[in-house]
């Protein structure tokens, strides 16, 4: 243990701290910005700056380790006033449109601000780079960047996917993908992690509530909303509720106050997706142990970002993945056929929105995949937190609405669909099934849940043994199936590499995007809770036990719209409207003439004097929007000519005033 | 959707094979390496387009907008093909206020490029310097190792009719 003070309150702590966690667990906060504990701990933005009685100057507190007999300082006079002068440094280049901004009072550098106690923004001139990148998940408006590059750091390090790093140097640096390129035309996987850790408002979804409240609007338009499970559990917390707080019923109820006609549950999708994945499952393994060519092992293919992340980096791999479509646009496309069937209305009249935890749903829907018969499966995907932007701007009183239900039939979900939000919980919930479906028992495992499976391990695996199958399953008996969950891209790349290596021993592997699985997906309320996945994780779990239902195939819906409209799992009509193949893409995307690149431009007002045009010329062109080099050459000649001009005037009206007081006094 | 990856790998191969050696026999393996490699490449294909930089980037198994990242930050590294020859403008105080911007102006109309790039028949890059250090003959410009003094348009007109 170390002994230093703080402010000279002595305080004892682990070697190794830091002084800024030293102070923290004392107590006694150190305002800070880039820093992200375990994550980003760089010293970038220095507003963490303390004096240590010795040293020379002030230190960086994230990054400078406490050692025994320190004197530290977090309030005195010079640290105040530094932090305030970073601070103004820091908004020199930073735009302060903060009323028009989607983080407005959710801004981490606006609260920084306030707790400063900054009044004033001395230092005014040149601004670097104002790109607007516009993706058709993300968009990034650099003109906010702070260039903390928490970012960077969630995209290296975290999820080891490295499409975002500092390009430039100096006062032109900028975060971006490599060569500048817009972020729809590299291999980003669209998982939205850099938007949850963004400050300001630099990273954030491309929004859709326009789109939505147009539809909301149009009388021509039967709106259809469906509610990821993630959802239920962590919107509460944008109206203040605690963490892990569910939330299902207010849900239903703020949707249908929004004016949505048919509130349904992506839940119930799940469970569809489990009678298909598990079918197709036991049909590959029946294949492979009967002497038949199959891919194994079968990997989910829920999650978007995930499938994105495979058809970059391994694209030689993509049979293994289920053919399965994600649960959202599954209901898709059971809504506007099935439904609209049902209910008699002429598909083109839906109009269909996923309430997702996720901003790869943004991009999922605008694959050609995800269409049939000429209509996209889902029209809008809306983050957890467009959609409380929507219920606040709606006036709703979330926290205080009362619970109601789904709207029927689509509504109707088991527990087993509930646990599809968490890393584990897909595996499990397909288990739960599966082995039923197998061996005619339930599975053996206390309430249901495959333990070994269960938690925020990033790579976790179980052995289930089968003895005793029904007779049409004869061929398992005896078998070890083997499985293996992971969560986040790191997780995934060891699977991945044992995979391409032949050196796989698992049948079937669960795989999400995002750390913790969408519980944590990028598309979800920020939080600066340390135990936010716990919390959201056991609401989920809370969510499923809640339910007598707990098992996929039991959920009578299900079996309905078998026995009605699809026949079978895996049958004729289910390959056409819930599966779906998958595009070889690379990790330079040289595999596929396919971006998702929305918009691209610098801010038109202002223009960097002399820019060599090539670098962001080569995007331009890749993008696709484009002003000419000569039009951009001669507005940026146009801006130097003017400063010129009003230089020139400057120092004229010098000169004519010191002639004015040299005549005077002669 | 044709597979494209082969042909691609392959014209790579050709294209790139003297620097995919050298980093087989001296890099590979070695932290730290990526700006050598980057100089090395560079000196022997004049510039580093997106392509090599892929190339290098897979070769080393570094993500490439980390290769990016330092072929951006080094002035050094250029990612245009440069000309046969380099003209550079002082811009150095005594050169602005002698009329540099006017000398600019000049050849930008003249070469049909802005600062920074490179004429289209390869023949020039054009670059501003920040005091080449020789302030009386102002307003002054270099082309390749030779300074060219008290510089006009028109001037410019005859040096450049010299290099034709």
């Amino acid at each position: 243990m170390l002994h230093l003070t703080i402010n000279g309150k002595p305080i004892e702590v682990p070697e190794g701290t830091t002084i800024l966690e030293a102070a923290r667990m004392n107590s006694i906060d150190i305002p800070s910005l880039c820093y992200l504990k375990d994550t980003n701990v760089i010293g970038s933005c220095r507003i963490c700056v303390v004096e240590v009685k010795g040293a020379k100057t002030l230190q960086a507190s994230c990054v400078t380790q406490a050692a025994e007999g320190m004197e530290v300082f977090t309030n005195s006079r010079i640290v105040r006033e530094s932090r305030k002068v970073l601070y103004e440094l820091i908004l020199s280049d930073h735009d302060k449109d903060c009323l028009f901004c989607k983080r407005n009072q959710s801004c981490e550098l606006q609260k920084l601000g306030i707790q400063l106690g900054v009044e004033r923004s001395r230092f005014e001139g040149d601004r670097s780079t104002r790109k607007v990148d516009v993706s058709v998940s993300i968009t990034r408006d650099l003109s906010k960047c702070i260039l903390c590059r928490r970012c960077v750091s969630v995209c290296n390090k975290i999820q080891q996917t490295s499409v975002l790093n500092t390009q430039n140097r100096g006062f032109k640096t900028e975060v971006s993908p490599a060569m500048n390129l817009p972020l729809g035309a590299v291999n980003c996987t669209f998982c939205g992690q850099c938007t949850v850790v963004c400050p300001v408002g630099a990273l954030k979804e491309t929004s859709a509530t326009e789109k939505v409240w147009a539809a909301l609007n149009d009388p021509t338009r039967r709106t259809v909303v469906q509610v990821a499970p993630a959802v239920r559990v962590a919107i509460g917390e944008e109206f203040g509720l605690p963490a892990g707080t569910r939330c299902t019923g207010k849900l239903a109820s703020a949707l249908k106050e929004l004016g949505f006609d048919d509130v349904f549950d992506t839940n119930w999708a799940a469970d569809l997706t489990i009678m298909e994945e598990g079918t197709e499952f036991l049909g590959r393994v029946k294949a492979a142990l009967t002497g038949g060519a199959a891919s194994l092992p079968m990997i989910t293919s829920c999650s978007p970002g995930w499938i994105k992340y495979i058809e970059h980096n391994y694209p030689e791999q993509l049979s293994h993945l289920s053919t399965c479509k994600s649960p959202h646009t599954m209901m898709g496309a059971i809504v506007k056929s099935y439904f609209a069937k049902n209910e008699n209305i002429d598909p083109k009249d839906l109009f269909v929105v996923s309430v997702m935890p996720c901003t790869a749903k943004k991009f999922e829907i605008e694959r050609p995949e995800m269409q049939n018969g000429g209509f996209p499966n889902v029209d809008a995907v809306l983050t957890t937190r467009e959609l409380a932007e929507m219920i606040h701007s709606a006036g709703i009183d979330f926290a205080t609405l009362r619970d109601s239900a789904f709207h029927n039939p689509l509504g109707l979900s088991s527990g087993a669909a509930d646990i599809f939000g968490v890393t584990g919980g897909v595996m499990e919930a397909a288990l739960r099934t599966v082995y039923e479906l197998v061996t005619g028992r339930e599975l053996p495992f206390d309430k249901l849940h495959v333990t070994p499976i269960v938690g925020l391990d990033q790579v976790k695996d179980a052995a289930i043994r089968i003895e005793d199958a029904k007779p049409e399953y004869a061929f398992l008996n005896g078998v070890d199936v083997r499985v293996a969950v992971t969560s986040g891209f790191a997780g995934a790349r060891k699977l991945m590499d044992q995979i391409r290596a032949g050196a796989s021993p698992y049948h079937f592997i669960e795989i999400m995007g995002c750390p913790g699985g969408c519980i944590t997906g990028g598309g979800q309320p920020r939080s600066d809770d340390p135990e936010i996945r716990q919390k959201r994780m056991a609401a989920l779990y809370d969510e499923d036990e809640s339910k007598v239902m707990r098992k996929s195939h039991e959920n009578p819906v299900i079996q309905k719209i078998y026995a009605e409209f699809l026949g079978q799992p895996n049958g004729h009509l289910s390959h056409e409207l819930l599966h779906t193949h998958y595009t070889r893409r690379g990790v330079y995307n040289q595999m596929t003439e396919e971006v998702y690149v929305v918009d691209f431009k610098a801010s038109p007002e202002v223009k960097p004097v002399y820019a060599p045009a090539a670098v962001g010329e080569l995007a331009r062109a890749r993008a696709g929007t484009q002003e000419s080099p000569r039009v951009m050459a001669l507005e940026a000649e146009n801006a130097m000519l003017r400063a010129e001009l009003a230089e020139t005037q400057d120092t004229v009206s010098v000169f004519k005033r010191i002639i004015q007081e040299r005549n005077t006094l002669h | 959707m044709p597979d494209r990856t082969a042909a691609l790998t392959e014209q790579k191969r050709s294209d790139y094979h003297e620097i995919g050696d050298l980093i087989d026999l001296y890099f590979k393996g070695k932290q730290g390496c990526l700006i050598q490699v980057l100089h090395t490449a560079q000196g022997l294909y004049g510039y580093l387009p997106l392509e090599l930089q892929q190339y290098i980037a897979d070769k080393l198994e570094l993500p490439l907008s980390e290769v990016s990242g330092v072929v951006t930050f080094y002035s050094f590294f250029s990612i245009n093909p440069r000309g046969e020859h380099t003209i550079r403008v002082c811009l150095g105080t005594a050169c602005y206020v002698r009329g540099g911007k006017k000398i600019i102006d000049h050849l930008i109309q003249k070469l049909g490029v802005e600062v920074g790039g490179t004429t289209a028949d390869g023949k020039y890059t054009f670059e501003i310097a920040r005091c080449i250090g020789a302030c009386g003959l102002a307003p002054a410009l270099m082309i390749d190792d030779v300074v060219y003094r008290q510089m006009s348009p028109s001037k410019v007109d005859s040096v450049l009719a010299t290099f034709q």
